[in-house]
């Protein structure tokens, strides 16, 4: 347990801000666009060397003391209703330096990737960037759910501006207009349940509530409802089934940003909210169970879609959608430990993997792994990069990603959560078999004759030395981290009491996918296309290539349900609303028609009218009114 | 004579005079019934003035008759400009403002 100074991580936060106020404030500067892109390299990094710092300051505490600084809010009558403020615990320290690393290791990396973009566009990528950053900073320092809510919205905003970056393109546009509003869909239960929470307890504040967790006095009615809406924003955020049909098409935006929006901004964000209010979640044993049903599912279904998709992006995604689901699987099943361990390993090498892939599509000029092969003898470093993220991915020791699989594999184990676990273990063996796919398909199969191919060759190979230099520096960063969590675990800080059989079956399941990927896409024994031709696999591939039918059904329900109520909507507007408006002025019309003929224009018939009227007066005053 | 006879004169006049208004087509007719009517006030004052022995009546009735004087020089000249503009004092034809 450790606490950090609140003054480094409001530095840390306010340094991205200061670049998005200035890049966005001064139009000259966001033209310039390479200038915007330096200015926020150059805050990104001040922010992580103060991140950098915070987490090596950090002073230890007790379990009790509860870390955070927080300046009243909203004030009312009866005290303030919200608070701001930082929360800087080990959680959020962790948080700092993966958001801080990776933001700065993009946008070093995007100074390269979007060199042809012109000015004025780089600035607003930018403006974009530092925005976003400045957005999950604010988010994991949150010390409340109010707080949390409203940087939780400008993620979702700043991922909806990054995936519609180019926004000329109808498809970028739909996507980032569906990741915008599935991900609300999310929201909305999100911000139901924290104002119900409010109303029950009066308090957004972490520490408030955790204290009262802490003394059993959350007993409120209605708190698995509660919990429930509040985890459907992590559903919508992290991408769970299923809503998670937003973030294979976020692949839209640039290879840059997807790399941000997997590995350290937009998709931790639901799973950062898990972890964070855990002991919340842990009242409601019920809701925890269907955490890790459904994320267990969302891991395999992602992991089979994966297995049949030909973007080299969308199988990235696909697995980040999968990996995903393990992180929620073991804050399920208790071990919200594991899954942010998970959370900060996936973080690092799922953003190597992305801009090595953001490498691969720049040398061939397409998404389609059929469409490329042998960059390995070409690239060897890239392939290196690349396979080093893929074996962190596929659980192979000592690199990050076994260590946290296996805490993962373990708690989920512990909890007694016997089927999800047998999931579980299925996806980490498709892990292994896609990602070697992808490495065979785009390293070592045969270079395809068309020109795709034949662009690289006659040019020579040229990739950027940013890009190539971030890769390997993710490498390195991913197998130093690899390193430290070996040590770790043989010092036996690690998750010791999981059983012994679990290390060996989650390697042999790696070993084994990997193996079985190698020898169908390099030596084509089995042959992949017979395989996918044996009964089960075929139509679980057809399913998996249509999504399950996710995307059918939702358009289906968005026509039937959403178009049929507006047609009757509709329909009662044009009728019955109209109608009325319409007969009441037809009837004006048609009144006023016979009306007018009272008016003759001669005095004579006015003064009839007079005469008539005071005769009738006068017989009122002498008899009518008595 | 007792007030109800003047009175009884008055009212009749009156009707008279309004009828004439009402039917007449010629707006010098109309112009006519319309002296009638002031006519048939003038005797209500002077035999209420009479029957209180109250001079105020007779004053006011005074100040009916001038009126009425300049009422008629200025319907007479309205009648006249009329005359000229639409060649024609009858009152049927005069509608202009008609619905």
């Amino acid at each position: 347990m450790r606490a950090g100074s609140p003054a480094l991580a409001l530095t840390v936060l306010a340094l991205p801000f200061l670049a998005w106020t200035l890049i966005a404030l001064v139009p000259p500067l966001r033209r310039a666009g390479r200038v915007a892109g330096l200015l926020g390299i150059a805050a990104m990094g001040a922010a992580f060397i103060v991140a950098a710092l915070a987490w090596l300051g950090a002073a230890p505490r007790t379990a009790a003391e509860h870390p955070a600084v927080t300046w009243t809010w909203i004030p009312a009558d009866a005290g303030a209703m919200a608070t701001v403020g930082v929360l800087v615990d080990e959680v959020a320290l962790a948080m700092l330096l993966l958001v801080t690393l990776v933001s700065l290791l993009v946008q070093v990396y995007s100074l390269a990737y979007m060199a042809d973009e012109p000015g004025p566009s780089l600035g607003r990528y930018y403006a974009y960037h530092s925005l976003f950053a400045f957005s999950m900073l604010g988010l994991v320092l949150a010390p409340g759910f109010l707080q949390m809510f409203v940087f939780w919205e400008l993620v979702g905003l700043c991922s909806y501006l990054l995936i519609g970056f180019w926004y000329d393109r109808p498809s970028a546009a739909r996507a980032a207009v569906k990741a915008f509003w599935i991900t609300k869909l999310g929201d909305l239960g999100f911000i139901t349940g924290i104002v119900m929470l409010w109303g029950a307890t009066g308090t957004f504040d972490f520490g408030e509530l955790f204290r009262l967790a802490g003394q059993g006095a959350l007993a409120i009615e209605g708190l698995g409802t509660i919990m429930f809406l509040v985890y459907l924003g992590a559903v919508g955020k992290s991408a769970q089934f299923p809503l998670h049909v937003w973030l294979p098409d976020a692949m839209e935006g640039p290879t840059p940003v997807s790399a941000l929006i997997h590995a350290a901004t937009m998709v931790t964000a639901g799973v950062f909210m898990v972890v964070r209010a855990f002991p919340l979640f842990a009242l409601v044993p019920d809701l925890l169970v269907l955490i890790a049903w459904v994320g267990a599912v969302t891991a395999l279904l992602a992991a089979t879609m994966a297995c049949v998709e030909s973007d080299v992006k969308r199988v990235l995604a696909y697995s980040t959608v999968s990996q995903l689901g393990y992180m929620m699987a073991a804050a399920g099943a208790g071990a919200a430990a594991a899954a942010f361990a998970h959370l900060l390993t996936h973080g690092v090498f799922k953003a190597l993997l992305f801009l090595g892939a953001g490498v691969v599509i720049h040398v061939f000029h397409t998404n389609d792994m059929f469409r490329m092969g042998g960059l390995w003898r070409r690239a060897p470093w890239v392939g290196g990069a690349f396979g080093v993220g893929t074996l962190a991915l596929a659980g192979i020791p000592p690199l990050p990603g076994f260590y946290s699989k296996e805490a993962v594999l373990g708690g989920v184990l512990e909890a007694g959560l016997t089927w999800p676990f047998v999931l579980l273990a299925l996806t980490a063996f498709l892990t292994a078999f896609y990602m070697t796919r992808a490495v065979v398909l785009v390293f070592f199969a045969r270079p395809h004759a068309g020109p795709a191919a034949g662009h690289g060759h006659d040019h020579g190979l040229h990739v950027p030395a940013l890009m190539d230099g971030v890769c390997r520096l993710l490498a390195l960063i991913t197998i130093g981290l690899g390193g430290w969590m070996t040590v770790q675990a043989l010092r036996g800080h690690g998750d010791a009491h999981a059983p012994g059989w679990l290390m060996a079956l989650s390697l042999g399941l790696a070993v084994g996918g990997i193996a079985l990927g190698w020898s169908a896409y390099q030596r084509g024994v089995p042959d992949p296309r017979r395989l996918a031709g044996v009964i089960p696999l075929s139509l679980i591939g057809a399913a998996a290539r249509r999504g399950y039918g996710l995307d059918a059904l939702y358009a289906g329900l968005y026509r039937a349900a959403l178009l049929g109520f507006s047609r009757v909507i509709g329909w009662l507007d044009r009728y019955v609303v109209d109608g009325i408006l319409n007969a009441l002025s037809a009837w004006t019309l048609r009144a006023g028609d016979v009306l007018r003929r009272l008016q003759t224009g001669l005095a004579q018939d006015y003064l009839y009218g007079v005469a008539l009227g005071v005769l009738v007066l006068l017989i009122w005053a002498q008899w009518g009114a008595s | 004579m007792p007030l109800n006879a003047y009175l009884t004169l008055a009212a009749l006049v009156f009707a008279i005079g309004l009828f004439g208004v009402l039917t007449r087509r010629n707006a010098v007719g109309i112009l006519l019934g319309i002296e009638l009517m002031l006519n048939a006030v003038n005797i209500n004052l002077v035999a209420f003035a009479r029957f209180h022995g109250d001079v105020t009546g007779l004053v006011f009735a005074l100040f009916t008759i001038a009126i009425t004087v300049a009422e008629v020089a200025v319907g007479l000249a309205i009648v006249i400009v009329i005359f000229r503009v639409r060649r024609t004092v009858e009152a049927d034809h005069l509608d202009l403002l008609r619905g």
